[in-house]
């Protein structure tokens, strides 16, 4: 590693240790967060055009049953649950998992705090290297015989405990079971290090209450992921051995499937439930978090106003994390669970409102007698906050059991979750996008194009989602391959087509936002140090950042990290590492 | 831009919220309960949707009033206001667990009672992709059932394996589609066979797992005579989308005849 | 999280890189769970890499807190059977055996202690390191007590001792399907073997250091952190062994 550098490398090293060299060192098996960080970021990026095609291949089969799709050919009921299993599962782990937390996390985590790295950049690499045998594991399941699964990305025994239940019962089950086990170790190891490094390497003046909530938001991320996926991987385990070592945990006695009886007695599906959805729900949180932090960081920036209370912002965020271990059993109110634990379920989930209420509000009133600068990341934060309300409003609805009745499982909650999680938060990850990008690759991306992805996707996710909400309420059942069957689905097929082409559009603009991220790594225009005057560290070094990312120099940090339009500073806005005073709040 | 995101962000909420109410989406509602479960959700969509609209308009208003005039005016600096915040999150709080407080008592009474006397028993049965009813006849008592004799492609008792050297299960009927009479409560037990499906009436706004290893009991009501559909809502395998069946409320008299004549061709 | 805020005070990190070219930097990926290998600083490392197992130690508690929990609701489980038309409780307590048991208890308690040796003995040539690096003076690392290898072999025996348990269970007609209860032993017992596993290759690869020339800080941490890990594995042990034989 350290021997062995050009001249110019050499040069670098003796300023900033030892940058490795070599393409296998330095891109592959790079112990760099930065590097890491952009790997995570293609892996997700690979992930969510997978999904998205797959999305195609679902919406076209719904409306168009007997029609032959593109690459696809005419999709049979059990392979059109196979892609929306590998939807689902793809969308929510190696992307909303992998792309705002690993991702820029990995990236801009130490380099806001003032590390040099992450605490243990091996185990970083580690990580990443596990998720990635992860995505390939679940990608394969598409090739063994059978199929993927199509047991949904909830993955319910008994259907997915029971090879003959359903086609990609079978090895491919296992391959989904055996990815996920391998995500969970990988996350863990990764939030590890989150942690670690925000608890241990923080810059001289960095105080906890001194950090950007981006970095707040990896941090409660962090331990969320901690916490919860050790019991995803518990119930991975259980769920293997009842398939493969003849043991009775999620299996009931004397069920027959296809005619063949099962060899099974005495366990109880409900236990998978609970323990998937006791990682479930903290999943999702683990989803929208950063998307949260990201917003709040931008709002601040673009409306050249300090954050509107910061912390509450932080309170909040940590209550949404201890309250979202506490309400699992909101998914599970018509599951044959006690009705009793429902009302504390019910409770809490409620309560978890209040919190989200406080972030909603503090995001207004940041803008509030701002002076907003409509840059691309700017759009995409307001975006995300329009996404989030709208989405968060159903959660209060479902939340309730007695209107859970009608609407469990049913396309309400459908929209519920891609409002919020399948756009809110992916609006998140495009805002990062075009904010950071110009100091990961030293260009800017192009202005006018973001614009147009950013409206074009904005409309076009509510176009695709919002009406999913009437589909629900008429009574549309989740996971249909097609509305022939149901006599009173049929009516509903023009609202269905309508989506369909919604999200055809939706989805071809999404090449916009892939021909900008690429063409402006080589051929956008030049970016400075601090292109959008923002205050945190990241902005005060090279662009892009040097290996040990201050380029030898340790930051010292003199306050917080909003201070935008203080009176009478020089600038409109004071950098964390500029000594001048700011008026004591 | 500003001007451009005011409108898209309002016309949005006005469409949304327009189609929400402009087509009445509900299937009409026939069972006892759902004229309370339809209240909860009426109260409920009118707070979200004021919560609704008063966001996303202030959203807009917000990012339009105060986007940068290229002036030299500096934005206003303050870090926040700790009284409003108190405010807003103790009005939230009301909010939400007001609406909370206000909807437990309809799921208490959908989920905790038993079901009353001489409510009729029926038995729901959920496999792999059909929907069951069996009736206890006379005696009031179901016949056990024998996985072994399970086979589906005979229907009927055979489907459900209903052993024959039961004696309860000699007057037992089993149909596949669930006759029921008007405004008479129903003593339902659903289970499954294979794996879990979900017995889901949306006129009943009724809705519940039928979970392997589990007898689940629940009641309903329905009170207005007509077919109405059964849908399955758990992801049960690739025949889920086709997996429904047909409730049929009937008088009073017309059920006896119906179970009569079905009593009839089992001898 | 309010177990997080006493860290709030700010570090003042010593100086990491710029300084770097002082203190000898070791090449490497440095295996065994990768430690900050970009900071040299060897005291800084320890403390981190000893608040990084703390941090690691959260998820194993939560893999096992769902597996007692999956134990005890899955051992009060009544599930309806069709077979009997009834809803029934096929736990059936499990015969262990208690004696082999608790040979091993004693086996890996004992290495516990032993593996408290070790570390102190490195941690002592830790310090003297930089003397012993000197030129003229004596360089006995290699010498002393070898605590790391009787761990070690204690270690190798608890686990050959549980493998001898499952043998005997399978002996008495239990086997991983034969009941939830059997199945939960083989996957409790199973599950910490592995883990243990892991801190014995840690070990081996601590000691295999001496050979190779790294310097004994790096050699250090390995053994220190692996041993509070170690601790913490006799503990969990404990629990399980108290979990199988109170709640069977
Ligand atoms: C990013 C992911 C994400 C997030 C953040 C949330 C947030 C919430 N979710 Fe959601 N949820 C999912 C992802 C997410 N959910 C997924 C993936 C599923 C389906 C899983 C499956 O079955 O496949 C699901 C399903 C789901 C269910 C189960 C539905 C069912 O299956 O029957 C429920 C029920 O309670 C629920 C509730 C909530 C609530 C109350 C919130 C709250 O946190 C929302 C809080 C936000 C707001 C309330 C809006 C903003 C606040 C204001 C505008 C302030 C003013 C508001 C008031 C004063 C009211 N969600
Ligand atoms: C992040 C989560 C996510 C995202 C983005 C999406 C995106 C989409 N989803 Fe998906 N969906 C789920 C999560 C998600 N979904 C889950 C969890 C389920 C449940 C599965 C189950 O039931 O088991 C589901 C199920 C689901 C269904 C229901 C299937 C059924 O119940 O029968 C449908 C139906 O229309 C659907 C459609 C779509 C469409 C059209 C899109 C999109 O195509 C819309 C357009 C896409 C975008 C606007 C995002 C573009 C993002 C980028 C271009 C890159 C961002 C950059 C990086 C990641 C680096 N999805
Ligand atoms: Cu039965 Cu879905
Ligand atoms: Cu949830």
């Amino acid at each position: 590693m350290t021997q062995s550098q050009g001249p110019a490398g050499a040069a670098q090293a003796a300023v900033h240790g030892h940058a490795p060299s070599g393409f296998i060192r330095k891109y592959v098996f790079s112990l760099d967060h930065k590097v890491i960080g952009i790997q995570y970021y293609f892996l997700a990026l690979t992930a969510v055009c997978v999904g998205m095609i797959l999305s195609l291949a679902m919406r076209l089969h719904m409306v168009w049953p007997e029609a032959s799709i593109p690459f696809f050919g005419v999709l049979k009921p059990e392979q059109y649950l196979t892609l929306m299993t590998m939807h689902g599962t793809i969308m929510v782990f190696f992307v909303l998992t992998t792309a705002p937390q690993s991702g820029f996390g990995n990236y801009f985590l130490p380099i806001q705090i003032g590390a040099p790295d992450m605490a243990f950049p091996t185990l970083n690499m580690l990580s990443f290297w596990t998720t990635f045998l992860s995505f390939a594991v679940m990608i394969a399941a598409f090739f063994v015989a059978g199929g993927a699964p199509l047991s949904g990305w909830t993955n319910y025994p008994t259907l997915s405990a029971i090879p003959m239940a359903g086609p990609g019962e079978g090895l491919g089950e296992d391959l989904w079971l055996i990815s996920i086990a391998l995500f969970c170790v990988a996350s863990m190891m990764g939030a590890l290090n989150f942690i670690t490094t925000t608890l241990d390497l923080r810059a001289k003046g960095m105080t906890l209450m001194r950090m950007p909530l981006t970095c707040w938001s990896w941090f409660i991320t962090a331990i969320l992921g901690l916490l919860a996926f050790g019991v995803l991987l518990a119930g991975g385990i259980l769920l293997l051995m009842d398939r493969n070592l003849g043991t009775s945990f999620f299996v009931p006695g004397g069920l027959m499937v296809s005619g063949v009886p099962v060899q099974h007695s005495g366990g109880s599906p409900l236990l998978w439930q609970h323990l998937f959805w006791f990682f479930g729900h903290p999943e999702v949180y683990i989803a929208i978090l950063p998307g949260m932090g990201v917003a709040s960081q931008l709002l601040s920036t673009f409306s050249r106003k300090p954050i509107f209370g910061y912390r509450a912002m932080v309170y909040a965020m940590m209550s949404i994390g201890i309250l979202g271990f506490m309400v699992w059993g909101h998914h599970m109110f018509m599951s044959g669970m006690s009705p009793y634990s429902a009302f504390a379920f019910s409770f809490m989930t409620m309560a978890i409102g209040v919190p989200s209420a406080i972030k909603t509000f503090n995001w207004l009133g940041t803008m509030w007698k701002g002076k907003i600068r409509f840059t691309p990341p700017m759009l995409f934060a307001i975006g995300f906050v329009s996404l989030f309300v709208s989405g968060g409003l159903s959660g209060p609805f479902l939340a309730q059991p007695a209107i859970d009745i009608p609407l469990h499982d049913t396309y309400f909650v459908v929209a519920h979750f891609h409002l919020i999680m399948g756009v809110a938060a992916i609006f998140g990850i495009f805002a990062a996008t075009y904010y950071w990008f110009p100091k990961m690759y030293g260009r800017m991306m192009n202005d006018a194009l973001g614009k147009i992805h950013f409206v074009i996707t904005f409309i076009g996710a509510y176009c695709i989602f919002m009406p999913m909400h009437y589909l629900g309420m008429a009574g549309n059942p989740r996971r249909y391959s097609q509305f022939t069957e149901v006599k009173y689905l049929a009516p509903l097929i023009p609202i269905h087509k309508f989506i369909t082409y919604a999200a055809i559009i939706t989805v071809t603009a999404q090449l916009i936002f892939l021909f900008n991220l690429f063409w402006s790594m080589k051929k956008g225009k030049k970016a400075e140090q601090n292109p959008w005057e923002a205050t945190t560290l990241e902005w005060t070094t090279a662009t892009p950042p040097p290996h040990d990312n201050f380029g030898g120099v340790t930051p010292v940090v003199y306050h917080g990290p909003y201070e935008y339009s203080v009176p009478g500073a020089a600038k409109d806005y004071i950098m964390q590492t500029d000594p001048a005073p700011v008026p004591a709040h | 831009m500003g001007l451009a995101l005011l409108l898209i962000i309002w016309l949005i909420t006005f469409l949304s919220s327009y189609f929400f109410v402009a087509h009445a989406w509900w299937p009409h509602a026939i069972s006892a309960s759902a004229p309370y479960i339809d209240h909860q959700w009426h109260l409920t969509f009118i707070a979200m949707g004021v919560v609704f609209i008063a966001a996303q308009v202030a959203l807009g208003l917000v990012v339009f009033r105060y986007r940068d005039r290229g002036d030299s005016a500096r934005a206003s600096y303050s870090h926040g206001n700790n009284k409003l915040e108190l405010t807003w999150t103790v009005l939230t709080a009301i909010l939400f667990l007001g609406l909370n407080a206000i909807g437990s008592p309809i799921w208490a009474a959908e989920r905790f009672q038993p079901a009353d006397q001489g409510a009729m028993k029926v038995e729901v049965t959920g496999l792999q992709f059909a929907w069951y009813f069996r009736y206890p006849g006379a005696d009031g008592k179901f016949g056990n059932t024998r996985p072994e004799l399970e086979d589906a492609s005979l229907g009927g008792l055979s489907a459900l394996g209903v052993d024959p050297a039961d004696p309860a299960s000699k007057d037992d009927v089993v149909s596949g589609v669930l006759v029921l009479p008007v405004n008479r409560e129903v003593d339902l037990t659903l289970r499954a066979q294979d794996v879990i499906h979900s017995f889901f009436v949306p006129a009943m706004r009724f809705k519940q797992d039928a979970v392997p290893g589990l007898m689940i009991h629940m009641h309903f009501r329905p009170e207005q005579t007509g077919d109405y559909e059964i849908a399955c809502a758990e992801l049960c395998g690739l025949g889920h989308y086709k997996m429904h069946g047909i409730m049929r409320v009937v008088s009073e008299p017309d059920f006896e005849k119906w179970l009569a004549e079905r009593e009839a061709d089992k001898q | 999280m309010a177990t997080l805020t006493p860290t709030l005070t700010v570090k003042q990190p010593k100086s990491r890189h710029g300084g770097g070219g002082d203190i000898p930097h070791y090449p490497g990926g440095g295996g065994g769970g990768g430690r900050g290998d970009e900071f040299p600083d060897y005291g800084e490392r320890l403390r981190r890499c000893r608040l990084g197992l703390a941090v690691g130690i959260a998820p194993i508690v939560m893999l096992f807190v769902a597996f007692s929990s999956a134990y005890l609701v899955r051992q009060g489980l009544a599930s309806w059977d069709l077979r009997t038309n009834s809803y029934i409780n096929d736990w059936a307590p499990l015969r262990l055996p208690t004696l082999l048991l608790v040979i091993n208890t004693c086996f890996l308690l004992l290495s516990s202690i032993t593996m408290e040796f070790a570390r102190r003995q490195a941690s002592r040539l830790a310090v003297i390191a930089p003397v012993t690096a000197m030129p003229g003076i004596a360089d006995d690392e290699t010498s002393g007590f070898p605590w790391l290898g009787v761990t070690v072999a204690l270690g190798i025996g608890f686990l050959a001792g549980q493998v001898l348990a499952w043998r005997q269970m399978e002996m008495s007609g239990f086997f991983m399907s034969s009941n939830p209860s059997s199945s939960f032993f083989y996957l409790l017992t199973g599950a910490h073997a592995l883990h243990l596993l892991g801190g014995v290759i840690a070990l081996t690869y601590a000691g295999i250091t001496v050979w190779m020339k790294r310097p004994p800080e790096a050699r250090h941490i390995v053994v220190d952190v692996t041993a509070w890990y170690w601790h913490f594995m006799a503990l969990l042990w404990l629990y399980i062994f108290a979990l199988l034989e109170i709640a069977r």
